[in-house]
């Protein structure tokens, strides 16, 4: 009983009892997130991840702004229903650099994980317009605005910088060409070898089909590439994880 | 705690040694049922942590001694739902679609399936019923005009090869020009008048008849002589009363001026082949189907 009056101490004190409650309550999120971090297998390495185009990482902040996330998940769970509606589970490394990440946690709209190519560049624009014209039974709001705001990627050095800082591979080669290449994406007469060397897999097409670069381009941009970066017709994960 | 013991007068039982305005606190022990369960709790974490994947060690955690894994659980799913269609999936994914009888079994497997693969995958821009999306250039799929031909063979070709997209060299292809670079916009005016006579809907004359020159000699390569279209290249016919932009004046100059490009995927890169046979049969049997 001599360790229990010790704990009288504590009880008295109210400085050292939150001291000490609080190292108690961190071991449980140190056990639980510090592995996750230096464990071999919590992140598979998979060909043909890499980090977002210029234009795309701009979409990206759109669909945050937006609050895409609160409606949409970007996870597809190991579950066969989900597997067989929008396409294999995702990877952890598919979010790798996702910062943050967009896994979301609630459904009203569906999964968008895998929706890149799945529809055209006019459904997207239709559909980001006026949801209801081409889904009557939607209750997504409509969102033509996008449509109107002219972007001209002023600050998107500094934009992929900042995720260079927070740990995407960016290269130096990518930042010096960001401005170019983020105007280059939404113009398929320009020379957009050059972006598709940096960012394989990257589409380069006039998304939203006006002559100016919108925001609609860029997250139109995002959208298409989103869960297409894996070839799974080559890939297998290992099953065992 | 309490120094020393301090029994209770009335229940006889410890006290905490707490006291206030002569009120003790009894210390009684816990109840034995609640303090095994709670050991038994305890006992049980720890060997679920032995069953299941749980302890992080130096490169990996531990697996757990059960072997369990959510990739493989899903994967053992698919393959009981997979092993039960087995018959039923080979038969129709190597069946002569033209040839299997409406009533074989893979028939009305393909028709039922279809159906979810349409509403999955196709019902976004086809709309949950197929009607399409009248005058946004979505084709309604329940009727008798077809693009690009409504027999099970080109049903089952677009669907997987797609119109008109960059990902599948052999995707259905045809671009109409976009005039208002060729014509002026008088000459565009005449035109529509003219294609607004094929379909018997008001226009005037006069305008028409010069119109008819321009579409002979821009138009009818692809649309046909009298705007009947032509299938292989998917040039829609323009003497009916069915539009897949709209066919009044204002859209059709519009269509005119800056032509129409619509995009369909090629689902061949992302169902398998019984899924590819499945939705053709189902939109084949429809309504539309030749």
């Amino acid at each position: 009983m001599a360790f229990l009056k010790r704990h009288q101490v504590l009880e008295r004190s109210p400085t050292l009892l939150f001291v000490f409650s609080l190292l108690t309550v961190s071991v449980g999120g140190i056990v639980e997130i510090t592995p996750l971090f230096y464990l071999e297998n919590t992140i598979e390495e998979v060909e043909g991840v890499r980090p977002y185009s210029p234009l795309e990482l701009a979409g990206r902040d759109i669909y945050v702004r937006e609050g895409c996330y609160v409606c949409h998940s970007q996870m597809i769970r190991p579950m066969r229903d989900e597997v067989e509606r929008y396409g294999h589970y995702s990877l952890a490394a598919e979010s790798m650099y996702d910062h943050p990440h967009q896994w979301g946690s609630k459904r009203t709209g569906p999964d968008l994980a895998r929706v890149g190519g799945r529809y055209s560049d006019a459904w997207h624009v239709d559909h980001l317009m006026d949801p209801q014209s081409v889904v009557p039974e939607s209750i997504m709001p409509k969102y033509a605005f996008l449509a109107d705001a002219v972007i001209d990627g002023e600050h998107i050095e500094d934009l992929v910088k900042t995720h260079r800082f927070v740990g995407v591979p960016y290269t130096d080669e990518m930042v010096a060409a960001a401005a170019d290449d983020f105007r280059v994406q939404a113009d398929p007469d320009g020379d957009w070898d050059g972006l598709v060397e940096r960012y394989p897999g990257a589409v380069v097409s006039n998304f939203d089909g006006q002559p100016e670069l919108t925001e609609m381009d860029a997250l139109i941009a995002y959208l298409q590439m989103l869960g297409t970066l894996v070839d799974f017709s080559t890939f297998t994960p290992d099953p065992s994880r | 705690m309490a120094d020393k013991q301090d029994i209770d007068d009335v229940t006889g039982t410890d006290t905490t040694g707490h006291e206030w305005d002569g009120i003790k606190e009894l210390n009684n022990p816990l109840p034995r049922w609640w303090l095994w369960t709670f050991y038994g709790t305890v006992v049980w974490g720890l060997a679920y942590t032995i069953a299941y994947p749980a302890w992080p060690l130096i490169n990996s955690a531990t697996t757990g001694v059960l072997g369990y894994s959510t990739r493989a659980e899903v994967a053992e799913r698919i393959a009981e739902v997979n092993a039960q269609n087995a018959e039923l999936t080979e038969r129709l994914a190597s069946a002569d679609l033209a040839t299997l009888a409406p009533d074989d079994p893979a028939h009305r497997f393909g028709v039922a399936g279809g159906a979810s693969v349409f509403l999955a995958h196709c019902s976004q821009c086809h709309g949950s019923g197929a009607a399409g999306v009248q005058a946004a250039g979505y084709p309604n799929l329940l009727d008798d005009a077809w693009l690009w031909g409504g027999t099970l063979e080109d049903i089952e070709y677009t669907v997987r090869h797609g119109i008109r997209n960059e990902t599948d060299p052999d995707a259905r292809w045809s671009e109409m020009p976009a005039f208002g670079d060729i014509m002026s916009d008088e000459e565009i005016d005449q035109t529509v008048e003219y294609v607004l006579s094929l379909s018997g809907q008001d226009h005037d004359a006069a305008m028409a008849e010069q119109g008819m020159v321009w579409f002979q000699e821009q138009c009818t390569a692809c649309h046909g002589d009298n705007g009947e279209g032509i299938r292989e290249l998917g040039a829609p016919t323009l003497n009916d009363a069915i539009w897949l932009y709209g066919g009044d004046r204002e859209t059709l100059i519009e269509t005119v001026t800056y032509s129409r490009f619509g995009v369909m995927p090629a689902w061949g890169q992302r169902l398998d082949e019984e899924e590819i046979k499945a939705v053709t049969l189902y939109l084949h049997q429809l309504g539309g189907g030749e």
